[in-house]
């Protein structure tokens, strides 16, 4: 007996070193309202989207299957590096929208898409439990000693965004923890673990009173671009192309507007 | 019940070829890691600042975890196997369930109970101004919770199943209830305290779900060998690959030593 459970154990332990943790946001945001023109495209396509999409695109791909009738659309969210990788792996998609130019870059010098076009902007801003410990109103209260900061780890868009957003104000902010996505710093809000965490504009507005946001002026703010993209293997050529331009449609752009987003 | 030596020579296939699969099947990740490894600037990425800090800490934090885990879990265990009181089915319940919960959600009953704003955290933070969630020590209790039950469940197993005769015996010849304790007992389950030391260090080394979700991510502090891994993937793979290779090899050191004792004290009893 003692053998078969030291393997069990064993293997138990083995395992976990494999773990590894996704976080993904669930708030769903309203009802499509208005409907955009339609380009009598059909098929099923896939698009890959960043997960901080993820509201935003949900109600643009119904509002899409509802203009287009015959057409279906699933998405794929995660991680845009993630994302790119796959698609350069040869993933079926047939769209492609990150939450960096430069994740783009990498699909876009792989020949797995070509023109990409920026269909909107994001923000950063400041994230504080709603009873906070220490009270945190500006960005220079980021710097203070005692205040408690998590931001996304360096390698990560939001993170490469709050580093910027740091140096170009000259702050030197010694962060607690830098987490593995965005949404795993909103949760540390949440929970009061810290006092402030460096979030997009659109994940406040996402997490609604469940953290108050601090707004950061717009002269000291850093701008995140969002491309999207065709992918050049797709079988369903028009309808992608019909999706892209339904994103940069003014239907779209209303939607993602009503996210926080702001249009290039 | 092993039968080391005596083994049959050819398997029939139907269990030959299941097998093999199953074999492969373990194997061929683990080989995948050692062929795509960056073998030639293997040293410049584990010497790198980041590796060694991981490393350190690592260390540092799993050695505390299972002496942690010895100081409170062995005298849970001789209470599990030996002593008679209200509620032990459920301690024994409780005691297993961290092996069967996923680890983040370990890491966020943790921080429930011992974060900021807590059951436990807050008072912690208001009388003493301690703060476990984004420390070492933090990284620590993290571990320790999840690798704890291996010792206990170990340590348990081998005192129940434990001749009580040199027990008694010690007894009639006068000896205190600690006295056998230490100088009877703890050496007749000195095997399994070993084997389960050594568990509890390896699943301690290998955390990462609990830890990234109690103590955050930040390096030198609480970012260990695990989480240097995961936040590697996003930036240079083959660093985490380098970094993997590390803790494969203590995985696989740490299994070959203990299946060697742990069959050893099969045998023996």
């Amino acid at each position: 007996m003692h053998p078969s459970v030291a393997l069990r154990i064993a293997v138990t332990g083995l395992s976990a070193l494999a773990l590894a943790a996704c976080g993904s946001s669930s708030s769903p945001s309203g009802s499509p309202t208005t409907t955009g023109s339609t380009t009598g495209a059909t098929g099923a396509i896939t698009v890959f989207a960043a997960s901080s999409l993820k509201e935003a695109f949900t109600t643009i791909g119904q509002q899409f299957e509802a203009a287009n009738p015959g057409s279906k659309v699933t998405f794929n969210f995660g991680p845009s590096s993630t994302l790119a990788t796959q698609i350069t792996q040869a993933a079926p998609a047939d769209v492609f929208a990150a939450a960096s130019t430069k994740t783009m870059d990498t699909v876009v010098s792989g020949g797995a898409a070509s023109g990409p076009q920026t269909f909107a902007t994001n923000t950063m801003e400041i994230a504080t439990p709603p009873n906070p410990t220490t009270p945190v109103t500006s960005l220079a209260d980021l710097a203070k000693p005692g205040v408690k900061v998590a931001v996304c780890q360096k390698d990560v868009p939001c993170g490469v965004a709050a580093n910027t957003l740091f140096t170009q104000n000259n702050l030197s902010v010694t962060p607690v923890s830098q987490e593995v996505d965005v949404k795993a710093v909103l949760s540390k809000v949440e929970l009061g673990e810290v006092d402030a965490g460096v979030v997009y504009v659109t994940d406040v507005k996402a997490a609604g009173d469940k953290v108050v946001g601090v707004v950061i002026p717009a002269d000291q703010n850093v701008t995140t671009k969002y491309p999207i993209a065709a992918i050049t293997a797709s079988k369903q050529a028009a309808t992608a192309a019909a999706f892209v331009a339904y994103v940069l449609s003014s239907a779209g752009q209303q939607v993602l507007a009503a996210a926080g987003f702001a249009s290039p | 019940m092993s039968r080391r030596g005596r083994s049959v020579t050819a398997p029939p296939w139907p269990v030959a070829v299941p097998a093999a699969f199953a074999l492969l099947f373990l194997g061929l990740p683990l080989l995948g890691l050692l062929v795509r490894a960056p073998w030639g600037r293997m040293w410049s990425v584990l010497t790198s600042p980041t590796s060694l800090d991981a490393l350190r800490l690592s260390l540092i934090t799993a050695t505390s975890a299972t002496l942690v885990s010895f100081v409170v879990g062995v005298p849970l265990a001789w209470l599990l196997a030996r002593a008679v009181f209200p509620g032990r089915r459920i301690a024994r319940a409780l005691v297993t369930v961290p092996l069967v919960l996923p680890p983040v959600v370990g890491g966020i009953a943790l921080l429930l109970a011992f974060g900021r704003r807590g059951m436990v955290g807050q008072y912690l933070d208001s009388c003493c101004g301690i703060t476990l969630p984004f420390t070492t020590p933090g990284v620590v209790v993290a571990e320790a919770f999840v690798a704890m039950p291996f010792l206990i469940i170990t340590v348990e197993g081998a005192l129940r199943s434990l001749d009580t005769g040199l027990e008694d015996a010690a007894a009639t010849l006068g000896a205190g209830r600690l006295e056998i304790f230490r100088r009877v007992t703890l050496p007749l389950i000195g095997p399994s305290l070993i084997a389960g030391g050594v568990l509890t260090f390896a699943r301690a080394l290998g955390e990462f779900g609990a830890t990234i979700t109690f103590a955050g991510n930040l390096p030198g502090v609480t970012q260990t060998l695990p989480l240097a891994v995961y936040v590697g993937l996003e930036g240079d793979p083959s660093e985490a690959v380098a970094l993997s290779l590390v803790l494969l090899a203590v995985s696989v050191l740490v299994l070959v030593l203990l299946r060697d004792r742990w069959l050893r004290t099969g045998a023996a009893s």
